[in-house]
């Protein structure tokens, strides 16, 4: 008697955890999406403010290694050159986000070396100058072009400063599902934010900078290495005259 | 002063849809090159990212500043009063939305996304001077067929003179808001200029009158209609003044820049060793755009002769689009100041290397764009003015005797 009802209890209990697991499971395995979704959906707050120092003494001459870094983070090493483009006029038609340049001072003869891209701007021209809103900041300081509303009318590139931004000349028929990128938009660096908003830290640059010449981070938080380093060294925002409080500084100009 | 009547084209029909089938295949081609471009994107063209704007821009700039000019002709008449340009109103009107409808048309033509025009008219950032030319320029349109209307339409003769006021000070916004694309760049040393807002208000009234004129000529020559001296030199007089006046903004902005230090770069760029924008500015603006039509039309002889006349119109709109061209094109082939004191040795992304400009040549398909912009210019004109009676049955002088005073 109590063998068959030691049995039936078993069966019981088989049942209800079977019967739990279906019910219960998907909940868990929802909620575990849910909760790597989550940063995703959160909007970005003006709390952090992204920003970067590069020490243009580390910066080293001939190293592209920052440059080849980002043209494979956001694909922009896929972007091939269409059948037939003459490759002078296409060197100057395809995109780039960051490159190397290489300053001599007109007084002391003295090199510098360093990475130019995308300012990150608080007052960005491009964004004064967008007849429709895509060319944006984010209220965590980034700046970026929202592609499905660029028409392509090139007057944000009229208006950087930096000659920033790059206008995308053909089909591209390659791209990563992170940088999405379409024949007759415009785009340009930004700092990396899917990975931010994936919760990493460091933009593909700086970690490729084998120098440590880049130091990416909040400008808000006063702890940061980009704030610490910020408040010891000396450093400039280019065309500063311009007064547009620049999320990328540089030390030793 | 007489009644005016006014009446429609009466070219002969051969010659007039001849003239539409001519005017037809030159936009075809247009279009055929606009599919090209965008079909392939702006990789067949001679673009990039240093040059952004390229011969489209020169050719929808020059046209668009061109149509709030050619609405001055109407304005001197209603707004200012004079009896004499009344009867030329109608034509003034009509160019300003035909030569507006062609520049908008290869200004949207050139977009990297034109299929998103609808976005363009949808979202607006009002911080932008491109968002308030949209509403500046189908305004206009609007402003200008009200007042054409009204100018047109008996019953409301009376309300003509505010719609005139109206067009005449939207146009004066428009133009100087087109100016303010340039004079807002604060980022390039050739622009940044408020100078540029007046100056290209000035540009517009010498474009617009010299297409004005030339467009008035041809028209009446192909259906015979009297053109009389007196309003002719007026109008060429009227185009001397405007010549002089662009020349004397082009000294003006030149002058100011030269005496900033921060300037003399750029200066020497355009004024000496700029290479074909130097020889443009010269050649170009200076000479053929500014001193040579008013040599024309003030020259005691030339001056009083049609083919003087229509050389000078001529020399007006080629000089103005030269003028274009170097603003556009030759204020962004001008490396960027990003370094004071510094010169940078060796970039990238052509960042002006040893301070060489960046380089431009247009290609092909960038030119049918633009010369389409003229063709629809002059297609969308000879229909309205075959169907509507835009055209006064003479200019004669005494048709219009100007000593009659004001009305």
């Amino acid at each position: 008697m109590s063998s068959v009802n030691d049995q039936g209890r078993r069966d019981f209990l088989k049942k209800t955890v079977a019967a739990t697991s279906v019910t219960v499971a998907p909940g868990v395995v929802l909620h575990t999406l849910q909760a790597q979704a989550e940063p995703r959906t959160t909007p970005v707050t003006d709390k952090v403010r992204w920003g970067m120092l590069i020490d243009t003494s580390k910066c080293a001459d001939g190293c592209t290694d920052c440059v080849e870094a980002c043209d494979r983070e956001n694909g922009i090493d896929l972007v091939n050159k269409p059948e037939g483009a003459d490759d002078a006029l296409w060197e100057r038609q395809r995109p780039h986000w960051i490159r190397h340049v290489k300053l001599r001072d007109n007084m002391t003869g003295r090199i510098t070396n360093l990475p130019l891209m995308c300012q990150h701007c608080e007052h960005p021209p491009c964004v004064d100058v967008c007849p429709t809103g895509a060319s944006f900041k984010r209220a965590d300081g980034i700046v970026m072009v929202d592609r499905h509303i660029c028409i392509g009318c090139r007057y944000c590139m009229m208006a950087c400063p930096y000659k920033a931004r790059s206008f995308i000349h053909a089909e591209v028929a390659e791209k990563l599902t992170r940088t999405p990128r379409g024949k007759g938009c415009v785009e340009s660096c930004n700092f990396c934010v899917h990975r931010l908003d994936n919760g990493q830290t460091t933009t593909a640059c700086q970690d490729a900078c084998k120098h440590q010449a880049i130091v990416f981070g909040d400008l808000n938080d006063p702890q940061s290495p980009v704030s610490k380093a910020l408040k010891q060294y000396p450093s400039v925002q280019i065309r500063d005259d311009l007064k547009l409080n620049t999320g990328v500084r540089y030390t030793n100009i | 002063m007489k009644k005016v009547h006014f009446s429609e084209w009466g070219v002969e029909s051969p010659k007039y849809w001849g003239l539409l089938a001519l005017l037809g295949v030159v936009i075809a081609i247009a279009g055929a090159a606009t599919w090209y471009m965008e079909h392939n994107g702006h990789w067949v063209t001679g673009m990039t990212n240093q040059i952004v704007w390229g011969t489209p821009h020169v050719f929808a700039i020059f046209l668009i500043v061109a149509a709030s000019g050619a609405l001055n002709v109407a304005s001197i008449g209603s707004v200012f009063e004079k009896k004499l340009y009344k009867p030329l109103a109608r034509l003034s009107g009509l160019l300003a939305i035909t030569l507006l409808a062609g520049g908008l048309a290869v200004l949207v033509l050139d977009l990297g996304k034109p299929d998103r025009l609808l976005v363009a008219m949808t979202h607006y950032n009002f911080k932008s001077i491109f968002a308030w030319n949209i509403y500046l320029y189908t305004g206009f349109f609007a402003i200008v067929a009200v007042y054409l209307w009204f100018m047109m339409d008996r019953r409301m003769n009376k309300y003509y003179k505010p719609a005139g006021i109206g067009a005449f000070l939207w146009r004066i916004i428009l133009t100087t808001g087109t100016g303010s694309i340039f004079g807002f760049i604060v980022a390039r040393q050739g622009y940044d200029a408020a100078i540029m807002a007046p100056m290209f208000v000035i540009m517009s009234f010498a474009y617009g009158l010299a297409v004005y004129i030339l467009v008035l000529l041809f028209v009446a020559k192909m259906d015979g209609r009297e053109v009389g001296d007196k309003v002719l030199f007026r109008l060429k007089n009227l185009l001397g003044v405007f010549a002089a006046a662009v020349f004397y903004f082009t000294v003006v902005y030149h002058l100011t820049n030269l005496y900033a230090t921060e300037n003399h770069e750029y200066e020497a760029f355009i004024l000496l060793n700029g290479g074909v924008y130097t020889a443009l500015f010269w050649i170009g603006w200076v000479f053929v755009g500014n001193l040579l039509p008013i040599a024309l039309v003030y020259h005691p002889a030339i001056g009083k002769t049609r083919g003087g006349i229509i050389a000078a119109a001529t020399s007006v709109v080629v000089g103005g689009l030269a003028t274009v061209y170097v603003i556009v094109i030759g204020g962004q082939a001008f490396p960027m100041a990003m370094f004071p004191g510094k010169t940078i040795v060796a970039s990238g992304y052509f960042d002006g290397v040893n301070g060489a400009p960046f380089l431009y040549s247009p290609s092909l398909p960038e030119v049918l764009l633009g010369i389409g912009g003229f063709a629809l210019v002059l297609l969308l004109t000879f229909v309205a003015i075959r169907v509507l009676q835009f055209l006064p049955v003479s200019l004669a002088d005494e048709a219009v005797d100007p000593h009659h005073g004001k009305s």
